[in-house]
């Protein structure tokens, strides 16, 4: 069962400037009481997302689209649990993938197979899942050897090949994505090009953030326009 | 309270990341993490005999004292100073993956009990040569440091969080840590206080190290320290998680 529902979300982010974020003008703000209620509705806050609502079923293919800015990529982070809205309801009922950074816990020194796990860790994968789905994971990066070398061993493309294939791997019912993953040179790109479509087949529910419009039209059937962080469209395609 | 059940019951992702910060930082090196042993062995072979002399302390049991203290001592000041910066060295993963944040605090534990773990190589040197008066109180020892533990989990959670928000604050900690070092009983003896003793009991940082330290000199442990830190390791987790649950959907905000 994957589910999603949005109940008027907003999302703000307060701007620290190195003034309001230090202890110093915060006690100075509570010793001279009058300033207190001033500097509450002079701080500055940016809105990323106003008040969206909508729900995602299982089968919804969701494009998310929007100019730069528009909070397509902190809607995503709210679906993926790092922000917590500032108002609204929010549930989010299934398995998360997120895809939006693939190489974070990677450590350079040590070696591929190492990531591999550490990956699944913060992923939330046991070990002993993670290692039956080794083989295929070292399979589909084609990295033979080298995955038991250090990881600054290898080339850019070596790196994006093994944390796309183990990003990839892992089965989810909801799918998070911002922009289409492409590693590789062009057959590795076929090949990943497959994996993607075959993740996206089996997930219940899948977001993607992109400007691609071609792509939101091969591969989604909901379309989600954002504006300023309000939805200003929401159709079926 | 999600927070941390999702900490501990999901895959143990603190305890790889704790192991990966230990392993980065002596990666090819010969002695690995037993650098931690072999340096914290200089600086006590170093101070000890010269602090004996200026203290004017048998040296036997100086030597003792001083060790123990000292290994003790660094884990829980480490383990201080480290926790205010738990969620802000970790912002990469707290804006890109919905862990949960007692993860990071842990992390910061797990990888000082682990240092702290190698220092213990030190202890146990020190211990066959000098011998604590009774072995079997040794075992104190282990109800003790797990004390320690739980004080040090609830107030890292708490000064992670204010850390975040306000970052002087690691300063501060830092600077009152450092003082610390010189006004509680970890170079000099209690009982070099004379008349004074009774004042270190005032002194919340000498019971963190109390606990530990006297089961393994083999002493009749100070009930008083495990008192405070038995009632603290009570009433502190009722704070922190109130401040927790208060506060911890702003973290990500405000990393």
């Amino acid at each position: 069962m994957a589910r999603v529902r949005a109940q008027d979300i907003v999302v703000e982010f307060p701007i620290y400037a190195s003034g309001t974020r230090s202890l110093k003008k915060a006690i100075m703000n509570t010793a001279t009481g009058g300033v207190l209620a001033r500097d509450a509705s002079n701080r500055m806050i940016v809105r990323a997302l106003d008040g969206l609502t909508f729900e995602l079923n299982e089968g919804d293919r969701v494009g998310l689209i929007g100019h730069n800015g528009s909070g397509k990529s902190t809607l995503l982070r709210v679906l993926a649990g790092v922000y917590e809205p500032r108002q609204g309801y929010l549930s989010v009922e299934g398995k998360v993938a997120s895809m939006l950074s693939i190489t974070l816990g990677m450590d350079m020194e040590a070696t591929g197979i190492e990531n591999v796990f550490m990956r699944g860790h913060i992923m939330g994968v046991k070990p002993r899942r993670m290692r039956a789905m080794l083989d295929d994971i070292a399979e589909f990066a084609e990295l033979g050897e080298y995955l038991d070398l250090p990881m600054k061993t290898y080339s850019t493309g070596m790196m994006m090949r093994l944390a796309f294939a183990v990003s990839t791997s892992i089965d989810a019912d909801i799918v998070l994505m911002d922009e289409w993953i492409s590693v590789g040179d062009a057959s590795f790109a076929e090949k990943s090009r497959l994996r993607m479509d075959k993740l996206v087949r089996e997930a219940k529910i899948v977001v993607l953030a992109t400007h691609n419009h071609g792509l939101v039209r091969s591969m989604c059937n909901r379309i989600i326009r954002l504006e300023h962080g309000a939805m200003v469209a929401d159709q079926d395609v | 309270m999600n927070d941390l059940a999702g900490a501990f019951l999901g895959s143990p992702v603190w305890w790889y990341l704790a192991w990966q910060d230990i392993r980065q930082r002596y990666r090819r090196s010969v002695l690995g993490p037993f650098w931690l042993t072999a340096s914290t062995g200089i600086m006590l072979a170093a101070m000890g005999p010269l602090y004996g002399v200026l203290f004017k302390q048998p040296l036997n049991s100086y030597f003792q004292h001083l060790s123990l203290s000292f290994v003790v001592w660094t884990f829980v000041a480490s383990a201080i100073t480290e926790s205010c910066t738990a969620y802000i060295t970790a912002e990469g993963f707290i804006k890109e993956v919905g862990l949960p944040y007692t993860t990071h605090i842990t992390r910061v534990l797990v990888r000082n009990v682990i240092v702290f773990g190698h220092n213990l190589l030190v202890v146990v040197i020190v211990l066959m040569v000098f011998p604590p008066e009774v072995w079997v109180r040794c075992l104190l020892a282990v109800p003790g440091l797990l004390l320690v533990t739980i004080n040090l989990f609830w107030i890292g959670s708490i000064l992670a969080l204010v850390s975040t928000r306000f970052r002087d604050i690691p300063q501060i900690v830092v600077a009152v840590v450092q003082v610390a070092f010189f006004l509680t009983p970890v170079v000099w003896k209690s009982e070099m206080l004379g008349d004074h003793e009774g004042i270190t009991v005032y002194n919340p940082l000498y019971h963190l190290v109390e606990v530990v330290r006297t089961p393994l000199l083999g002493k009749h442990p100070q009930s008083i320290s495990w008192v405070v830190l038995s009632v603290s390791a009570i009433v502190g987790p009722v704070i922190a998680m109130y401040v927790f649950g208060r506060f911890r959907s702003r973290i990500a905000y405000w990393v």
